[in-house]
Order: structure tokens, then sequence, then C-alpha cells
């Protein structure tokens, strides 16, 4: 069978052009990227504040800066973009059912295919926000791409539920547009972006941040008029008596985001019930051969950078799938979360990999510790490699790596865990 | 003697720094963990600078605003005199990433730069 391509990559953000480059320079001669938006680039263009690149470029870009680099470099390559048009299903046979408004419904099909589909906030209705149900209540990402790159602003005085980078980084853009943001409030008892983006985005501003506080209610008929705060206890149940009635015109939220995988869901692809993403082996495969994932797909990551590596694995792998030349797995064990971990990705490999090249495990820690920790991988009897930070956050991805050294250890393993745990409690 | 509190942003760590200051002058730094940090909190305590995003309208682009952002940091100081310029700032498209759209804002040194093509 003729295929039309040998790498075709769902989506044009910074995993999808990552994973179409390295796939590109790994041998794959027709590479195809399919787009849904008008240009590449993804939600990298509406973050335009500075902070990316630092650790692939070692600058410091803005969003869309970051992202151009990567389209310029894909085009130079001779990669083939799709733009405007919509992926509609997939099959495990790797066949590809597009729409576009140019061509109607039509189908193309690949030897691999990398999902880089991304991720989308949690909304409204996903955390149940009692009140009336007024226009001004919108995703903190969906005033990010009407502010900065559609030219208007949402509202004039704002709350904002949940510390996430976005929300934290759009309190800081309000401001410097001439709104008022009255406060973020956050459920949890930490926060949940990066300490930067406190500092740089809410104390740079003066914008309150109030930990453990939460909206019990959503007051205004037509439009928000304004947002009832209560503080939490542990449990996340309201405090009486704590209730404070804040005026604003819009409620933004910034409470999370979901791998987005409808069409991985309905190809029957498995999918992880902790991350929302597929489940994957070391090569970021998953468990239809051919079928390939990266970035915020698979989990959702804190760094742009660390997008962009996965997305180079994905492509690789890919680009050898397509070729005929990827090792096919010998066995395949399974890497499990341990204490205090959430999840790890990826969450098979095959030891034999190992041979050759370093594996990293990215995992995300469930529980804060503030204190010298220990990142530990190990077998049902062993240890097989710890290293050690100052800190772990839920708001950071960690990563352990494994390397060839310890390929005896990891094969002979039956299982592998992932522990994160302060030291003094070793 | 005056103290000034900051949490460091070096790296993610975030240490908790003191600063003890004599006028404008950076006398001690404390809580800091390592070189970087201790330049930060001498930094903070007495020109903090940052870097600036924001956008400029656009005329004849896919968008009507084009992204931008400083050539490097500025004074934490002048942000709002630069953003009231910015806010005047009316441009043509084509443009292209690193296009220089205004040279040393605010008499800061420091240019505005194209953060994407348009």
């Amino acid at each position: 069978m003729k295929h039309n391509y040998d790498v075709v990559v769902i989506g044009a953000g910074p995993a999808g052009l990552a994973s179409a480059i390295e796939a590109k320079k790994a041998g794959a001669e027709k590479v195809l990227v399919i787009e849904r938006d008008r240009e590449p680039g993804g939600i990298l263009l509406q973050c335009i504040h500075n902070g990316f690149g630092l650790h692939t470029f070692k600058e410091d870009l803005p969003g869309p800066a970051y992202a151009q680099r990567f389209i310029d470099e894909a085009r130079a390559l001779g990669i083939d973009f799709m733009l405007d048009t919509m992926v509609m299903e997939i099959t495990p046979e790797r066949l590809l059912w597009l729409s576009s408004a140019r061509k109607g419904y039509f189908s193309i099909d690949a030897k691999a295919i990398v999902l880089a589909m991304g991720c989308r906030e949690r909304t409204r209705p996903q955390i149940r926000i009692p009140g009336m149900r007024p226009a001004g209540v919108f995703t903190a990402g969906t005033a990010q791409r009407w502010v900065n790159v559609q030219g208007f602003m949402p509202g004039k005085r704002f709350v904002i539920l949940g510390s996430g980078d976005i929300g934290m980084i759009m309190a800081r853009r309000l401001t410097l547009e001439g709104a008022r943001v009255e406060s973020v409030l956050e459920v949890q008892s930490y926060l949940s972006g990066l300490m930067r983006n406190y500092v740089q985005c809410l104390e740079d501003w003066n914008v309150p941040l109030h930990l453990r506080h939460t909206v019990k209610r959503v007051i205004g008929k037509n439009r928000v008029e304004a947002v009832e705060a209560v503080a939490v206890d542990e449990k996340w149940q309201f405090v009486p008596g704590t209730e404070r009635i804040i005026p604003c015109d819009t409620l933004l939220l910034s409470v999370g985001l979901i791998p987005e995988n409808e069409l991985s869901k309905k190809a029957g692809i498995l999918l992880s019930a902790v991350t929302g993403g597929p489940v994957v082996d070391q090569n970021f495969q998953t468990n239809f051969p051919g079928i390939f994932a990266a970035g915020n797909v698979v989990h959702v990551y804190d760094l742009v950078d660390y997008v962009s590596e996965a997305g180079n694995q994905a492509g690789h792998g890919a680009a050898l799938f397509a070729n005929g030349t990827l090792a096919k797995p010998q066995k395949s064990i399974k890497v499990n979360a341990g204490k205090n971990v959430r999840y790890v990705v990826p969450q098979f490999l095959d030891p034999q990999a190992l041979k050759d090249e370093a594996i990293v495990l990215q995992c995300r820690v469930t529980q804060p510790i503030e204190e010298d920790v220990w990142f530990e991988v190990r077998s049902e009897s062993q240890s097989i490699v710890r290293r050690s930070d100052r800190y772990a956050r839920p708001g950071e991805m960690v990563s352990v790596k494994l390397t060839p050294s310890m390929f005896d250890d990891v094969l002979k393993a039956g299982e592998l865990f992932l522990d994160i745990y302060a030291k003094s409690e070793a | 003697m005056e103290e000034k509190n900051f949490i460091c942003t070096a790296c993610p760590m975030g240490c908790k720094l003191i600063v003890r200051l004599d006028g404008n002058e950076v006398v001690q730094v404390l809580g800091h963990r390592c070189r970087r940090g201790e330049n930060y909190g001498a930094q903070e305590a007495t020109t903090p600078k940052r870097m600036l995003a924001t956008t400029v309208r656009a005329r004849g682009g896919l968008h009507p605003l084009l992204p931008v952002y400083t050539s490097a940091e500025v004074p934490k100081a002048k942000m709002q005199e630069i953003l009231a310029i910015l806010r005047d700032v009316d441009i043509t498209c084509p443009v292209k990433m690193g296009d220089v759209i205004l040279k040393d804002i605010a008499d800061t040194g420091v240019d505005i730069l194209a953060s994407r093509d348009l």
C-alpha cells in the first residue's frame, strides 16, 4: 500500500513542531503537520510573556518567538503544513480522516502518527461553582487569547480562581492593560504555579493571593457583579463566617489543564486515568504500534522546553518506525508511581532500550515537601538509583534519569517504582 | 539600617532573602544559597529590573496586534512610562521576528523587538 506520508503530526504547537523537525532529521522523507488554526505555533502564540527557551536556546524569549524559531526551521526543512484543517478521526491502521473548508472531508494515510494535540483548560462545570450563571466567567487562557492576540479586554475588575501559571500571568497582563485584579484565590494551601510567577506577576503588581480560599457563589444576573469568596479547611469544606463579597465584572478560572484526547479515545488508544493522556513507552509510543504521542497530550508540563524534548523523542521514534528500523520491544516492564508520586511517564519501558541510551522518567509529586528530598527508582527488592534535591513541589515536574550502567538491575526488575520522600524520613 | 524581604527568582528554589541596606547601599544579603541569589537580592533592593512583554497595534496582518518585548531587562520604575509610549505605536505589516519596533525606549538603552513574524 502506498502511504501519503511517512510521518503525520497532529497539532502544530511546540510538541508537534519539534516532532516534525526531528522526524525529518531522523530520515523520514515526507513529513506533514496538520493544524486546526490558521497558522502554526499553538498556544505559544498567545503566551506573549518572556521566560521561554532558557533550556533550549539559553535565551529568555517570549512564547511567539520560541514558536517562530521552530516554525522557521520546519519550513526550511521542507516539512508540509496543512492549516485550517481538523482531524476528525484516526484509526489504529494509521488512516486519518480530515475536514477543511477548502478541501472538504478527505483522508490521508501515514506510516507513523504523532499525537500532539496539547491540552485544554478545565472550565466552570468541571469544578462546579455554585451561584448564578451570568456572562463574565472565562478560562484564563480564553482571556489571554482575547487580550494578546485578538485585541479586546474581557472586563475591568477581575477575580482569578486558581494560582496556575496562566492565571498569575494574566493577573499581570490585565494590570498592565489598565484593569484591576482584586484577588487570586487558591483552594490548596500552596501555590499551583511557579514561584517566579508569584513574584513577578502578583507581588510586583500588588495582586493579593489568598491560599485556602475559593469561590462560594457567583453573583449577577446578566453579567458577573461580584463573587462570594470563602476560606476552606484541609478537606476543602467552606469555613462558615469567612465569606466575603468581592465586587468584580469578570471571574477567570485557572484551575488546571487536561490533555486533549478525543481523537485518541475514539481510536481506542489506552489512556491513563491519572494523567488523562495515552499510556506510553520510552519512545513515547502508545499501545498502537506506529502511533506516538508528545507533549501536553501525554501529561501537562510546566516548561515548554521539556515539551520540545518530548517532541524530539516521539518524532525520532516515529521516523524510525516509518523506516522500519525501530527496535521491536523484547520485554515491557511497568513503571509505577510509588510513594508520594502522582504519576510517572513513561508508564512502560523496554529494558533493552537502556543498553544504548539513557531513559528519563518524568513524574509529579503528590504532596509538597519543603526540605531535602530523595527521588528514588527501585524494583520490588532493591534501590536502582536515587538523586537528591532541596524540595519537591507539585507545580514542578521532576525527572530521574536511568542510565545504561543500570541496565542489569532494570532487566531483572519485575516492575519499577518511583518514590519521593524527605531525607529526614529515610 | 533598613531591611527588605524578597523571594529569590534566580532559580525555581524560591529562597527567602533579607537584604540590609544603608541608604541605597547594600550592606548584607541573607538567606541566599548561591552567588546568583546574592546578586539577585542586591539588585532587587536597589534597582529592580524586569523583562517587559506587551503588544502594539498592527495593521495589515493576520491579527490586529503584534506581540513585542524588551531586548533586555528594564527598571521596574520605568514600566508605566514604557507602556504609555507603546500604547501610541501603530505599525504596518509585514514585520519579521526581531525587527526593532522602537530604539532606546524611555532612555533605557533597551530596544523594543517584534516577538514574531506578522
